[in-house]
């Protein structure tokens, strides 16, 4: 495309007649223009990225390897790996790594199911079809630190809804703050409340994109329709289900709202034994800590980062793994 | 799948859908009945007629008005500056292509993946040597931005708009600014008020950075002023009903914002599932 040359508007041509063999300057300014302008476009956005976004990753990952004198305006000598040896040596940050990826188990498996089944319901000749779509949609407007404050009424351990039906029926109630696993599901609640809706359609839209041919196919081969769903429809999504958990993956390792706002002390450590803090939490209290504040936390920060892409490679190999054997 | 669907598909969405909708109707509940009520066994089925009484308490603990008006500024310019990057930069590389576009995509695709918590820390340490801790643009500055934003304009002008339409246009004597303007910016006319509406709410909802960057401050967005009202002495954990109607009232601006876009909302989660 950048090979068309515009020849230059009329009048140049005329003011080109006085003076032949040189470019105008008309003339070379369109050359440049179409020369130029394609990356023209693309710095703003560069330069501003690069500000808020490339360059803090950048001296995060400096900052790591430094040590920081208590209240100083600036780093002090290098350390080497020093911060990483301590947030990897450090029980609460073990304690956060496992509240993270037990809360995000929690989440993602249940949301996926209820996702998928919810958006088969979808995928049918419904009446008032925008209406169920908008409607499952609603969660996702009520912001997290909405959904935090609503559920952790709904879980609060003394007269919390939840522990109220659960003593009405007989049941004891549950320690919903000070048990780790009830705390766990508390919050894997609000992430699911908040998503399951919103992966719903992004899992319909992959459905409808299945060509019907192949369901009539399956038909005919007489497979019937819990067939159809585990041979036809499963295979089909199979790259929508992978973009589903990656970013549930992404979001997942980096949930901060709700375990903060379901936090009743006032210390935001995540419970009285750190029995739900998560690892955002731990960088952001680290941040605020006396000691060496920033480069623990830009430490702790990049060993997410690791994590995250460790399991979404995980998830992309395993996938491929399951697809290939679904070919065979 | 021809068939229509029976009772119980429509008993089954039926209830998810009335799942969906509980959290909100349960902190009207609370919201809407006295502090002493909202603690007693056996809890409120049904709202009370203390609304009104629970939302002045919420404006008299938090200033819920500068507030508003805060969040609506950030989320708007954050709006504003994503969708004219990212048009600019996503009609660039989807339509005109330069050396290097190629590995330059391939960038901006890889950083999608990286959380964006990872440049906070940082940030925070700057924007304090720079002395913007506690503004409405220390705020909005990280979200200028998205690589989300770049990679959805491009993925939608790719097919929006026929290279034919560009070549004529620059056959016509068009600069290539003109030809932005005059043919890709009215193709790309709904990317770019899907593109607006999330990021819209997805500045709106932000919580951690508004959090760590306003820390001690007088200026809050909604998100962090519900933070302040549950750790208000007077507030949140003490009061219930209080916590439940300042809750609620924070959420009825994206309630309307849904109420008039929801069409739009699911279209372009729709849309960018089968592009994405």
């Amino acid at each position: 495309m950048t090979t068309v040359h515009a020849p230059g508007p009329p009048e140049t041509r005329t003011a080109a007649g006085t003076t032949p063999p040189r470019l105008t300057w008309r003339q070379k300014l369109s050359r440049w223009d179409t020369r130029f302008s394609p990356v023209l476009y693309v710095v703003p956005f560069f330069v501003v990225f690069g500000l808020v976004g490339v360059y803090p990753m950048v001296y995060s990952a400096y900052l790591s390897f430094f040590s920081w004198p208590r209240f100083g305006p600036t780093h002090g000598p290098g350390v080497g790996f020093a911060n990483y040896a301590h947030v990897l040596a450090d029980p609460v940050f073990h304690k956060a790594f496992w509240n993270t990826v037990g809360i995000f188990l929690l989440s993602s498996v249940p949301q996926v199911v209820i996702a998928t089944v919810i958006a088969a319901m979808l995928d049918t000749p419904l009446r008032g079809r925008t209406w169920w779509r908008m409607s499952v949609l609603l969660p996702f407007v009520v912001a997290p630190a909405a959904t935090a404050l609503i559920f952790g009424s709904l879980f609060a351990d003394q007269s919390g809804l939840v522990n109220e039906v659960l003593r009405a029926i007989g049941l004891p109630g549950i320690s919903w703050h000070s048990d780790r696993l009830a705390s766990w599901t508390a919050i894997a609640s609000m992430v699911n409340y908040r998503w399951t809706g919103y992966n719903t359609l992004i899992i319909l839209a992959a459905l409808q994109a299945i060509p019907r041919q192949l369901y009539e196919a399956a038909a005919i081969d007489g497979a019937r329709p819990l067939q159809q769903f585990f041979h036809v429809t499963l295979p089909s999504i199979r790259p929508t289900m992978l973009f589903v958990i990656i970013t549930s993956t992404i979001g997942g390792m980096q949930i901060f709202t709700e375990p903060r706002l379901f936090d009743t002390n006032l210390q935001f450590q995540g419970g009285a034994d750190y029995q739900y803090q998560t690892l955002t939490m731990y960088v952001f209290n680290a941040s605020n800590s006396g000691t060496d504040p920033y480069p623990r936390a830009a430490a702790a920060t990049w060993i997410i980062v690791v994590v995250i892409v460790g399991i979404a490679a995980l998830n992309y190999l395993l996938t491929r793994r399951l697809q290939g054997r679904g070919e065979r | 799948m021809s068939r229509r669907p029976g009772f119980l598909v429509y008993g089954l969405l039926s209830a998810f859908v009335v799942g969906s909708a509980f959290p909100l109707y349960w902190s009207f509940v609370i919201g809407s009945v006295t502090k002493e009520r909202a603690i007693h066994s056996p809890p409120p089925l049904y709202p009370g007629g203390h609304f009104l009484d629970n939302a002045r308490r919420v404006l008299d603990q938090i200033d819920f008005w500068s507030a508003l008006a805060n969040s609506v500024v950030i989320s708007g310019v954050s709006a504003a500056s994503v969708v004219f990057f990212s048009t600019l930069a996503g009609y660039s590389f989807a339509k005109l292509r330069f050396p290097g576009s190629n590995v330059a995509m391939g960038f901006v695709v890889a950083t999608m993946a990286v959380p964006t918590q990872l440049a906070f820390v940082p940030l925070l340490k700057q924007f304090s040597n720079l002395g913007l801790t506690g503004t409405r643009t220390a705020v909005v500055l990280p979200f200028l931005v998205t690589a989300f934003g770049v990679f959805f304009m491009r993925q939608y002008l790719i097919d929006a708009i026929p290279d034919e339409l560009i070549e004529a246009a620059r056959m016509d004597g068009c600069s290539q600014i003109r030809t932005f303007w005059t043919v890709a910016v009215p193709a790309a006319r709904p990317a770019m008020a899907i593109l607006a509406l999330f990021t819209f709410m997805q500045t709106w909802t932000e919580f951690m950075w508004p959090l760590l960057i306003l820390q001690g401050s007088d200026v809050q967005t909604l998100q962090t002023a519900l933070d302040q009202l549950k750790i208000a002495p007077a507030g949140g954990i003490s009061d219930v009903a209080l916590l439940q109607a300042g809750t609620l009232l924070a959420t009825i601006p994206l309630l309307v914002l849904f109420i008039a876009t929801g069409r739009q909302l699911v279209a372009g989660i729709m849309q960018g599932a089968v592009k994405g």
